[in-house]
């Protein structure tokens, strides 16, 4: 059994709530941040740790925090995105129903360390009952004196609100968020200046996923070192999975991240195998914005080494032949899945989320919709494929926000690696409505990786 | 044309929104009030609806208009009195959503954006609703029903029925 640092105690009859929550060592490490470590401690443990971003970036967590303006006499705001609106991620959802007082007590210790007097959840609107459960946390936890004025007698004081939102992916991008929570559309902002410098209101701001913050109460507990233990390399501690599409059994892992795709999506611990004792056709590792990968290159590096469940080697090969471990939102496809069909509503996905303010994102992502919408039924014409690609090459590094890129980067990754299905659409337009392309050579193992040469 | 006015218990929920916000961002109490207004005034937003709220926040007209529409949970026209909101996204499309989506219009006999002529439901696609590993799967209300079958989806319209009764 792999080890576990955030769920270890969901399962726990109860740990919803405050007494069982802290009768099985909850708020212990927000006491150790409080009363024995202080700020600049608890900023030096979460670099040491090496956590990266869980929210797909993974962009380092500690220096993020290093980066906050400590302007005198402004406040600072500590902002947790819990929007989870990449297509395949269900992973904060169960973290915030199931063990609340992780977060918040997650927050609390980020906030001291930041120097922030008030925090803000900001949560899709979609899940629309879990304000209730984080409120509830939230007032317990104040009623136990771990929130408001004095904490434990240190003079820290803070405050934590919960934020609905009202459907808009690109409220998971934090200056879209930020804007959001100002009570405006949620157009992402030019950066620099970054929320470090001018972020909500116009004052410092840190925006962390649900699972960053969550993970700093386990860091500050058994320490950075103790933390980078877990993992490989520079993919320190665990990380949360959330596995769906076609396989035994879908739902939210928490992986050590040491172990194989392949034991993930086929030991009985994790995924099962596939569903109905079908083929591994695809796989998309880490959120639809990422690399959609054959089972022929999902399971092994295009060097013919195991793909392991890091951020390093499920990048391995760039985008050529590689993705990446994004959100942790991780869509199985088996041997009846239509590669073509999964694109289009990615497309359709995306031509609705994007919220306009750039020209190749607000009319690439439909028109890449629109061909590829033609390509599925049957009405496609060769040169449509190559047109998809010219599109979204257009889109990407075009836009203010990674949303243009996130659009792009599925459609690149279907065709390069799935072009044959597409060319099926086109040539067999009748067969197209009626089958599916099937498993075709998408699992045949790799020819051996041709000798440097010399 | 009923009034639209909020109860005197919505009006201090009202307040206790704006409170979250320092003095001077109650435009921040925008998306949590329209939610609001929307459960209170019949499922939608409509002019009027919108122009109370501005209103209430002393922002115009026009900044709740802009976010009203940029939302896709803020209803701009009446829906029936149960919304089905099926999602239709990858995860939700590998494991069948397409053929809840056409059970249900069936069993309805309404497209996709239309109501029921008794007014009860409303069928709307949507797109990812974060509950992947549980597809297909709809909100309704508050709440998702999730692993949804032809039968499930039965009960849940039977369910709905029984409760306008």
């Amino acid at each position: 059994m792999g080890r576990k640092l955030l769920l270890d105690k969901a399962h726990i009859e109860g740990i919803r709530y405050y007494d069982t929550y802290r009768a099985n060592g909850g708020y212990a490490a927000a006491e150790k941040a409080l009363k024995s470590m202080g700020p600049e401690a608890v900023v030096e443990e979460v670099k040491k740790s090496g956590l990266r971003g869980r929210g797909g970036a993974g962009f380092p967590t500690g220096l993020k925090w290093s980066f906050i303006a400590k302007p005198e006499g402004v406040p600072r705001y500590l902002v947790c995105n819990a929007d989870e609106s990449e297509p395949g991620t269900f992973k904060d959802r169960y973290l915030m129903e199931f063990i609340p007082h992780l977060l918040v007590e997650g927050l609390l210790i980020s906030s001291f360390a930041l120097g922030a007097n008030r925090a803000y959840i900001y949560i899709r609107g979609e899940y629309a009952w879990i304000p209730d459960i984080l409120e509830q946390a939230i007032a317990e936890a104040k009623n136990k004196g771990w929130l408001g004025k004095n904490i434990l007698g240190t003079g820290y004081d803070l405050e934590i609100f919960v934020q609905r939102g009202a459907g808009a992916y690109i409220c998971g991008e934090e200056t879209a968020l930020l804007e959001s929570l100002e009570g405006k559309r949620g157009n992402p902002r030019i950066k620099p200046p970054f929320p470090a410098v001018k972020g909500l209101w116009g004052c410092p701001t840190v925006v962390n996923n649900v699972e960053t913050i969550a993970a700093v109460v386990p860091i500050v507990n058994i320490g950075g070192d103790e933390y980078i233990k877990f993992g490989i390399g520079k993919s320190t501690g665990t990380k949360l999975i959330s596995a769906c599409g076609n396989i035994n059994k879908p739902g939210v892992y928490e992986i050590e991240m040491n172990i194989s795709v392949e034991e993930f999506i086929y030991s009985d611990e994790y995924c099962g195998g596939i569903k109905g004792g079908k083929r591994l056709k695809a796989c998309i590792p880490g959120g639809s914005s990422v690399p959609v990968l054959p089972a022929n290159l999902l399971l092994k590096t295009a060097k013919g080494e195991t793909r392991m469940m890091t951020y390093e080697s499920l990048n391995d090969g760039g985008f050529a032949t590689g993705s990446m471990l994004g959100s942790g939102g991780f869509i199985v496809m088996d041997e009846d899945q239509c590669i073509v069909r999964n694109t289009l509503t990615f497309a359709r996905f995306y031509h609705h989320e994007s919220c306009g303010q750039c020209s190749p994102c607000r009319e690439g992502t439909g028109w890449m919709k629109k061909v590829l919408h033609n390509i599925e039924y049957g009405k496609g014409k060769m040169s449509d494929i190559d047109l998809l690609w010219d599109i979204q090459r257009k889109i990407e590094g075009n836009t203010i926000c990674p949303l243009g890129d996130a659009a792009a980067w599925p459609v690149a990754a279907a065709i390069r690696h799935f072009r044959d299905e597409f060319e099926w659409h086109v040539t067999h337009p009748d067969e197209a409505l009626t089958r599916n392309f099937g498993l075709a050579h998408y699992a045949d193992p790799l020819p051996a990786p041709a000798p440097a040469a010399v | 044309m009923a009034v639209v006015q909020f109860s005197e218990e919505k009006l201090n929920k009202v307040k206790e929104i704006i409170a979250r916000y320092p003095e001077g961002k109650q435009k921040s109490a925008l998306i949590p009030v329209l939610h609001l207004a929307q459960e209170e005034f019949g499922g939608w937003l409509s002019a009027e609806t919108m122009d109370y709220v501005a209103g209430l926040l002393q922002i115009t007209s026009i900044e709740v208009y802009e976010v009203a529409t940029f939302y896709s949970m803020f209803n701009l026209k009446p829906v029936g009195k149960y919304l089905f909101e099926v999602c239709q996204t990858g995860p939700c499309m590998v494991s069948g959503s397409d053929q809840i989506i056409d059970y249900i219009k069936n069993k309805l006999g309404i497209g996709v954006g239309e109501t029921t002529p008794d007014g009860m439901f409303t069928l709307k696609t949507v797109e990812c609703l974060g509950a992947c590993g549980y597809a297909p799967m709809m909100q309704l209300g508050k709440h998702f029903r999730e692993h949804l079958t032809p039968a499930k989806v039965d009960e849940i319209i039977a369910e709905c029925r029984a409760k306008a009764n």
